[in-house]
């Protein structure tokens, strides 16, 4: 991933519009989504969005703050610099006549894809890696001719122990929970603190 | 002095029958929950026009007799008074009624408009029914798409038993935090379906949206320390210090610790002109002793405020030499986003400041006070009197002294708005009501009309010029049918000013359709709507005019025909900086 991009993992309402408004929320403030994946979570009620956007630190800044105006954000958070596992899920149609089969079958081999499907002239290959992966991969498979690619978007998760789930202060609402999660939200959204 | 014919026509309607009482539980229609539920909000007054998709709060609207509603004759103007009652009336939602399609379309302008200055309302718009939501039904529009960029939130109704629910939330979200507008699109199937009424009890709980109010106890103290160790400081106070009422708190911080106090364009009012420490106006066509303050000090304090282009002029010269800046706001997406602070404090601005107040040592800084003189006397605020021609301020000095520092001042955009903002002289806080952020001409007349019904109690005296007064004049008939008090003052230079001003100065001189030589009489247009109008163009009537304006009870008109090459000053040239501010008077087309 290019240094200009940032990445964002966000908990979402599962309501309709949602992604319309997120999205239009990013274009508004004049940035680029490069990549975008939605789903739903563990908990039917919420949805998980990773956005790609092409832009420097201070404006993802900008924008995980504008985005959290929206009132169907829950959380957000900006992973490009966390320890991160990435994946993204590719669907590539390759033209693989009698000859061209044995060459491709060593690349699939090599990036841990599988033929999902096959046809006498053509294949369609699965494979899933992280963005470079696949870009790389599609490097590879193009001069057998490719005709026709899907990409899901990555898909992000922070590795270890933390991670970007409902905490407490989205469930509970005891009063000391408010003032701690009120806390927590002064610190994260006001930026940069003096002394810190 | 041209007066008109006819006396004014009042024709008050005041419904004064009891309300019905509906009982939890009971199955009434959706348009009735709707109603019920605002009653229960606490709304008294719903500024709208009915049409197709919404006859059915029409409807049941009247039994509601505790609720007033005011017709206008435009959406545009409905919203705008919507957002005069609520800027008068703060911490109160103002409410509009709208039928779909061209209705809520209608309502666009004033959505944003509200939207921008952080004025809460709640819009309800009606939708063709359910089923033919997409189908480009008769007088159907995406009205949560459209309004999307320029809301807080929306709502599209789906169903009869979560009425109560959004109406809650609705009130919730558009007064709480950051207050905003909140849509409520209501399918019209929705409004005559039948449903038990079920009140949410308890406070409105979301768990994605929970506003800090409350700023950090740890970043209050750090402030309070700056403060105590700045030998120069100063402070700029926006609108949010008006919308949480902190006028009290910024005047005890001022004077406990020294510091000069500015404000922005839409703080006017926040703090009283005559203390020793007050500044006037900032920025772009700030006053110069605001500007050089903030350029000299070496802590500024913004509190309130967005910091916008206004304010800062070209960024990078605005306060350079500042050691810290603090900024205080309840968005914290408006802190860094422009002018990035040393000390950022997330907060409602009465609370912050009323903190950091206690903390602060009390000190006297006579040196910088001594300064700050000095710039008042070297940049103040004038203009060219006894020219022989009348001059904007000769109407508005007479005014304020008729305000006595007390009236409610709507201003429209333009160089009314700025002028009125520059002789703004109260000796307390008061509201000068304007569109700052998004500066919609056409503003202040139904803005002022909603701010009268809002406060009955004070005097509202509307500032525009004849542009923008055109522009919602329709709004004369609601006036005068709802006998709704407010004196107009247009000030008339027969001119789009504020273009033509720049026009001369920053567009090679060339006047380009800003001729507006043909527009009404206002006085006979006064007399067509069945109010009082004069009009002058002499600097001695003035003073006899703006007294008959006072006597009257009921809406009336001033026309007054200024100086058509009266120009703003101080300015900053376009493209320049806050210390390039120019205050000699240009002669016009160089």
């Amino acid at each position: 991933m290019s240094t200009r991009h940032r990445l964002l993992s966000m908990l979402v309402e599962n309501h309709p519009g949602v992604l319309n408004k997120v999205s239009s929320m990013i274009r508004r403030r004049g940035m680029n989504i490069t990549s975008l994946s939605v789903g739903e979570t563990d908990d039917e009620s919420v949805s998980r969005m990773t956005v790609a956007i092409d832009v420097g630190r201070a404006q993802a800044d900008q924008a995980v703050k504008q985005l959290y105006k929206l009132i169907e954000v829950i959380k957000i958070s900006d992973i490009t610099e966390d320890p991160i596992i990435d994946r993204e899920l590719v669907l590539c149609k390759v033209t693989a006549g009698r000859g061209d089969r044995s060459e491709l079958l060593q690349i699939i081999d090599i990036f841990k894809a599988k033929i999902a499907d096959v046809a006498t002239d053509s294949m369609v290959i699965e494979m899933s890696g992280a963005e470079d992966q696949v870009e790389t991969f599609l490097e590879l498979v193009r001069p057998f001719g490719i005709k026709e690619v899907a990409r899901s978007g990555t898909v992000a998760m922070t590795r270890g122990r933390e991670g970007l789930r409902l905490s407490a202060k989205h469930q509970a609402r005891t009063p000391a929970q408010q003032d701690l999660a009120a806390a927590e939200r002064q610190r994260r959204s006001a930026g940069v603190l003096v002394g810190d | 002095m041209t007066t008109s014919t006819t006396t004014p026509t009042t024709a008050t309607d005041s419904p004064n029958g009891s309300a019905p009482v509906i009982a939890d539980g009971q199955v009434i229609t959706g348009a009735e929950i709707l109603l019920e539920c605002l009653r229960r909000e606490g709304v008294d007054t719903i500024f709208g026009y009915p049409g197709g998709a919404n006859l059915w709060l029409y409807r049941y609207l009247p039994d509601f007799t505790d609720i007033r509603h005011i017709l206008a004759r435009h959406e545009q103007g409905a919203t705008h008074m919507a957002d005069g009652y609520a800027r008068a009336n703060r911490g109160k939602a103002g409410v509009v009624f709208a039928t779909s399609g061209p209705g809520a379309l209608n309502c666009i302008t004033g959505i944003a408009t509200a939207q921008y200055d952080s004025v809460p309302l709640v819009v309800v718009t009606g939708q063709v029914p359910t089923v033919a939501v997409g189908t480009d039904a008769f007088q159907e529009s995406d009205v949560i798409g459209v309004t999307m960029p320029i809301v807080k939130h929306s709502y599209l109704l789906q169903s009869v038993d979560e009425i109560a629910r959004v109406v809650r939330e609705a009130f919730h979200i558009a007064t709480s935090g950051r207050p905003g507008v909140v849509v409520i699109d209501f399918p019209k199937d929705l409004q005559n379906a039948r449903h038990p009424f079920h009140w949410p009890a308890g406070p409105v709980s979301l768990r994605s949206y929970n506003p800090t109010t409350r700023g950090n106890p740890l970043q209050i103290k750090r402030a309070a320390k700056l403060i105590d160790e700045a030998k120069r400081p100063a402070m700029l106070a926006g609108r949010g210090v008006l919308i949480s009422r902190g006028e009290e708190e910024l005047l005890e911080l001022s004077r406990k610790a020294s510091i000069p106090v500015g404000w922005t364009l839409l703080g006017t009012g926040c703090y009283p002109v005559g203390e020793e420490l007050s500044l006037h106006m900032v920025g772009f066509m700030g006053a110069g002793y605001t500007n050089k303050a903030v350029l000299g000090c070496d802590l500024l304090i913004m509190v309130g405020m967005r910091a916008d282009d206004r304010v800062t002029t070209k960024l990078d010269s605005f306060a350079p030499q500042v050691e810290n800046i603090i900024h205080i706001d309840i968005d914290p997406a408006e802190i860094g986003k422009n002018v990035r602070p040393t000390l950022p404090i997330v907060g409602d601005a009465k609370q912050v400041l009323g903190e950091i107040a206690k903390l602060v040592a009390p000190k006297r800084l006579d040196s910088w006070i001594t300064q700050i003189e000095r710039w008042k006397e070297e940049h103040p605020l004038r203009y060219r009197r006894n020219t022989g021609v009348l001059q904007p301020q000769d109407v508005l000095l007479e005014m304020y002294r008729r305000c006595d520092s007390d009236a409610i001042v709507v201003a429209d955009v333009g160089q009314n708005q700025i002028w009125g903002a520059l002789w703004w002289d109260f000796k307390g806080s008061g509201l000068y009501l304007n569109s700052g952020g998004s500066g919609t001409m056409g503003f202040a007349f139904p803005a002022s009309l909603g701010a009268r019904v809002g406060r009955p109690d004070k005097p509202v005296w509307c500032i525009a010029g004849e542009g923008g007064f055109v522009m919602t004049m329709q709004e004369l008939a609601t006036a005068v049918q709802e006998n709704i008090d407010v004196k107009v003052v247009i000030l008339n230079n027969y001119c789009l000013g504020m273009v033509r001003q720049f026009q001369d100065d920053y567009y090679e001189g060339v006047r380009s359709a800003v001729d507006l030589r043909v527009g009404p009489d206002f006085v006979k247009l006064a007399d067509a709507f069945g109010m009082p109008g004069w009009r002058t163009d002499k600097v001695e009537e003035v003073p006899q005019l703006l007294d008959r304006m006072q006597r009257h009870s009921g809406p009336c008109i001033g026309e007054f025909i200024i100086d058509p090459e009266a120009n703003v000053r101080p300015i900053v040239p376009l493209g320049k900086g806050l210390p390039d501010f120019v205050e000699e008077i240009v002669e016009a087309g160089f």
